[in-house]
């Protein structure tokens, strides 16, 4: 006998930040096909602000007066404390990468270019180069990814959060190849984000397939149950993890698994960069955390050691090949798998310290990150973007200010005290020791040492060279570039100097199961 | 909001601040005379206080004084705490002297293009307020801030005034006292959890942590021990971890050479007397053999590469190598008097290195070179100058008199019944020490005057040569400014070599404390 299918309770008011987002990006695809082309860029940023900006009306709302720890979608949905601060998290990043990608002052015409079809190299692309049309559906695109992000960190099941997966990474696909210089590069990094994203994909549904056989269920707190005391087997139930978590890693960008990473940053349309660059890495590492947690946390002693060691790598890998890199895009990647190899540290704690500091990284690291491409985007010569490491020579003295945000901003990277960095550095390492992962914790600050190389590579470049003859220049950034620059280094420095009240919010509660 | 201890609090707190506003105020001055006044009158109002500070301390009194403390991450129980003990008041007192001096003796400076007196003099102030705040801090988390932090201006006063090699020096100085710093963040975060396992509450506070980890098992205090002594051996720097220095000191600008040598490097041993010994009392114990055997290594090995060095101030910096393993020794000894003699020897090796490298800083602003085969015979031309230099060097090597003959007999004297072995090898350091200065003031100094650095300033080889003539060629003796830059460094060198019993009197008790941790009753 079947039970008849009936709709599960919806709590409206909780998920209500997610509908705001994915209602706003199918109206921004409608104003696409309405509004005319001349007015569709004022339109779609006003709307992209806008939905971003009720969106965290809507979760201030519900933090305030909504229950704690419960889920929704018949526990498809987990809406707890770390969930909702991820989603904070997401909504603020988010509005720093969308204030980005509006920018049309420093690449007359916006970063993105009307048609990606047209061929590199031809006529037409030239002139579409030249021309100061963009395509407004990214947009409606970004809003689209960042709702599937939201989703992605709060699914409680294995399948909302394959879908979630595929509804954040196929507009980023996309919007990596739109660049408007170097369109070859740009091409080169959406196909091969694409390809081997959809490895990713397929290996995170293989696992999926797998714990069902195991679990008989997607749900992350049945596979911890079936993992309890069953004598099940065990092939199917760590084999199913494995293959769930390289689709994991890989978004997380997590060494060995970050291949794609140093490519698709470099070619990526910078705002894009810093949207994949800070989103994605508080998605994937939501999610990460969650499915660790939640779902294998009674089988820790199982799996861990080999954790600690993919940790292990993606820090040394991220801050060894860092050092070698010449383009300023392909370092910042590097060092965010020496990041990724950090923030595992702080994940593979599994408990609550482990939680807060994870969250209060990532916040810490996404908002460094976004002002610092910020500040990448606006370094530029005859061909674009100058991201050659060389040509940043003596930038210290053509434009001191620009030059000192970006020496802040490196610091923080770096973990240089007084800074943002520093602090998620701190409390990550802190909870490792206190988990007894010492040997970790101990690598990790070796590693920040490696990386710190590389940053101080560029402060040296930047002040104590002479600049070169034929260097680029500094655009004066528009409006919206200053403002995500300028959020970005505020935060940066106010959680360096007063992080207590962050810590506070990150540390209010672990997962609901 | 401030919770303070005594009435002084505001000296230790306007100690802090002055210099800091101070910092900021000469670097937004674009009048470079002004600037220049602007810095040198605030290293004098902060020497003022310095001194109230030194009269208002009590060598009986408490442990800690002047304290006062403002909660900043209560999570892990940090607060921004200050206070000072006698150690930590003599290390504030010699920055607060060096500091006008300094800012004297690079009044003419000559300066890259595009760069100014108000940036270099605002990275020295903001130096001297960082290094005060490392040395009176009592909270192991700000002490680690501050320790890292202070590396960010020396690493813009080394790499944007620096010699030709400055790049590398400066990268070589940071990335060494990084690794430290980091390695010394997990011996306190190693510290603040075993803190939480043994009482449920972590805590950052220098008395609440020492009173729990001193009394951790064996094997978590060596741990930690090692933690903090990577930091403290690159910082001091101890042999093998002193390569950083000999690039650094080159390259630097003579001033931030002095507060590298005299300042920085000094919180190398503070660490050991303030965090190392009290925080793992039994690791200090279990571990001093190493210590004192790199110690010892350092003490030769500095010496003999000193007396090799073709280059003054990488001279200096060997010389100095040498004198930290003297230090670590008295530290590590274990002895009331050999730790009372450490400690006057890091005040009396920042006064004595200190003049050293600037008088070699005068010299070399006149020769355009720090070679020691670009110069010879150098009496003739600049008598005063010869003089200056011969003073510091016979205070380098401790000659009875100056001021650095008593922390080194201190030393020995204090270390030699419970270490003989060791103390009996550093003394041929000694020796070494006569050596290597004589040496070398004998060959820049006497004889004939010779070198690439003077040629045309005599008629020839053998040709008789006056002081009016090397004025004349821009190679004159000592000018009025430089005078009164070496005069106080010259009272201080004498003063502390008769009478020496202030001092001795300010550490002694911090110095029993120390040691009471290990077992060690002072007298």
């Amino acid at each position: 006998m079947t039970t008849p299918a009936s709709l599960p309770d919806i709590d409206y008011a909780g998920v209500a930040p997610v509908l705001i987002i994915l209602g706003a990006a199918c109206i921004g695809v409608l104003l696409e096909a309405f509004v005319p082309r001349s007015q569709r860029w004022a339109v779609q940023v006003v709307l992209s602000l806008l939905a971003i900006v009720v969106a965290a009306i809507a979760l201030g709302a519900y933090l305030y007066t909504g229950p704690q720890n419960t889920s929704t979608f018949a526990g498809s949905i987990a809406l707890d404390r770390p969930a909702l601060f991820l989603w904070g998290t997401l909504l603020a990043l988010g509005l720093g990468s969308i204030l980005l990608i509006a920018d049309r002052v420093v690449e007359p015409g916006g970063a993105f270019v009307a048609q990606a079809g047209i061929r590199p190299g031809t006529m037409l692309d030239k002139e579409q180069a030249n021309r100061s049309s963009m395509q407004t559906e990214v947009f409606p695109l970004a809003l689209f990814s960042l709702a599937g992000m939201m989703i992605f960190c709060s699914a409680n099941d294995l399948l909302s959060m394959f879908v979630a997966l595929e509804v954040l990474s196929l507009p980023l696909y996309l919007m990596c190849g739109l660049a408007r210089r170097r369109r070859l590069l740009s091409q080169e990094a959406a196909v091969k984000y694409f390809l081997l994203g959809a490895f990713a994909s397929a290996f995170f549904l293989y696992g999926v397939a797998l714990l069902y056989g195991y679990a008989n269920s997607v749900k992350l707190a049945d596979i911890a149950n079936a993992a309890g005391g069953t004598n099940r087997s065990d092939a199917l139930l760590f084999l199913g993890m494995g293959l769930l978590l390289i689709g994991l890693l890989f978004k997380g960008s997590v060494g060995p698994f970050h291949t794609w990473t140093p490519d698709v940053y470099q070619g990526a349309p910078t705002p894009m960069t810093a949207f994949m660059g800070a989103c994605t890495k508080v998605a994937a590492f939501g999610a990460i955390l969650r499915v660790l947690m939640v779902a294998f946390g009674s089988t820790h002693w199982e799996w861990q050691t080999i954790m600690w060691v993919v940790a292990g790598i993606s820090m040394l890998l991220g801050a060894i090949l860092g050092i070698t890199q010449t383009d300023v895009k392909r370092m910042i990647a590097y060092s965010s798998v020496a990041h990724a190899g950090f923030l595992l540290v702080g994940v593979l704690a599994l408990d609550g310290s482990g939680i807060r500091a994870t969250l209060f990284y990532l916040i810490s690291y996404g908002f460094t990150t976004i002002a610092a491409f910020g500040v990448v985007s606006l370094v530029r010569d005859g061909t674009g973007e100058s991201t050659s490491l060389s040509s940043w020579a003596g930038l210290g003295k053509r434009s001191p200010l620009l030059a000192g945000i970006f020496t802040f901003l490196l610091l923080a990277l770096a973990g240089i005290p007084l800074t943002s960095g520093f602090v998620s550095k701190f409390v990550v390492f802190a909870a490792g020791m206190s988990a007894g992962i010492t040997p970790l914790v101990v690598l990790g600050l070796i590693a920040s040492t490696i990386a710190a190389f590389f940053y101080l590579r560029v402060i040296v470049l930047m002040y104590f060279s002479e600049p070169a003859a034929d260097g680029p220049t500094v655009t004066l950034p528009g409006m919206y570039t200053t403002a995500a620059i300028t959020l970005g280094t505020l935060v940066t420095l106010l959680l360096g100097v007063y992080p207590s009240f962050m810590l506070d919010w990150a540390g209010t509660g672990g997962f609901v199961v | 909001m401030i919770q303070s201890s005594s009435q002084h609090s505001w000296l230790l707190i306007a100690l802090l601040l002055i210099p800091l506003a101070g910092s900021l105020i000469v670097a937004l001055l674009r009048d470079q005379r002004a600037a220049k006044f602007t810095a040198f009158g605030i290293s004098l109002v902060e020497f003022a206080l310095a001194a109230c500070m030194w009269g208002s301390f009590h060598g009986d009194g408490a442990r800690i004084q002047m304290a006062f403390s403002v909660p900043w991450i209560p999570d892990f129980d940090i607060n921004i705490a200050f206070g000072i003990d006698g150690i930590a008041m003599v290390m504030v007192l010699m920055i607060a002297v060096l500091s006008p001096i300094v800012i004297g003796g690079s009044w003419t400076e000559k300066l890259a293009e595009g760069r100014s007196h108000s940036g270099f003099f605002s990275l020295l102030l903001l130096m001297e307020a960082l290094t005060i705040g490392v040395f009176a801090t009592t909270d192991v988390f700000v002490f680690y801030v501050l320790f890292e932090i202070m590396l960010i201006p020396m690493y813009f006063l080394i790499g944007r005034f620096g010699g030709n090699n400055r790049q590398y020096a400066a990268v070589k100085f940071f990335l060494y006292s990084f690794l430290g710093g980091l390695l010394m963040l997990g011996g306190a975060i190693g510290a603040y959890v075993y803190a939480e396992s043994a009482t449920g509450q972590g805590t950052f506070d220098w008395m609440k942590l020492t009173s729990i980890v001193s009394h951790a098992p064996l094997h978590v205090q060596v741990w930690i021990f090692l933690g903090f002594f990577a930091a403290f051996a690159i910082k001091a720097p101890l042999v093998p971890l002193h390569t950083w220095l000999p690039d650094a000191t080159r390259e630097a600008p003579v001033a931030a050479g002095v507060m590298l040598v005299g300042v920085l490097d000094k919180v190398g041993v503070f660490g050991f007397l303030r965090y190392s010994i009290p925080l793992t009392p039994e690791a200090s114990k279990t571990l001093a053999p190493l210590v004192l055997t790199l110690a010892v290594i350092g003490v030769l090995y500095g010496s003999l590469l000193a007396a090799g060095q073709s280059d003054m101030k990488r001279f200096i910096a060997y010389v100095s190598v040498a004198h930290f393993g003297f230090i670590a020794l008295g530290v590590f000894a274990f002895t009331q008097q050999s730790g009372v003699g450490s400690v006057t020897y890091m005040v009396n090796h920042s006064i004595s290195t200190g003049m050293f490298l600037i008088v070699i800083g005068m010299l070399a602003a006149r020769g355009k070179s720090a070679r020691i085969a670009d110069y010879g015979g150098l009496a003739k031309v600049t008598p005063l100058l010869a003089g200056a230099f011969f003073i510091a060097g016979l205070t380098t090597l401790s000659l009875p008199g100056t001021n650095s003959f008593i922390s080194e007999f201190l030393v020995l004297l204090g270390a030699y019944p419970s270490q003989p072995a060791f103390t009996i090898f550093a003394a041929v350091g000694m020796v070494l020490a006569a050596l290597y200065v004589l040496w070398l003031y004998q060959r820049v100094f006497t004889g004939e005057v010779r070198g690439d650095a003077l040629v045309g300033l005599s008629g020839g080889p053998g040709a008789a040569m006056r002081p009016d003539v090397g004025a004349r060629k821009g190679f004159g003796d000592l000018g009025i400014r430089e005078r009164w830059v070496l005069a106080p460094l010259l009272v201080l060198v004498i003063g502390l070599g008769f009478y020496p019993q202030p001092l001795l009197d300010k550490v002694g008790p911090a110095v029993a404390d120390t040691l009471s941790s290990v077992g060690v009753q002072g007298k």
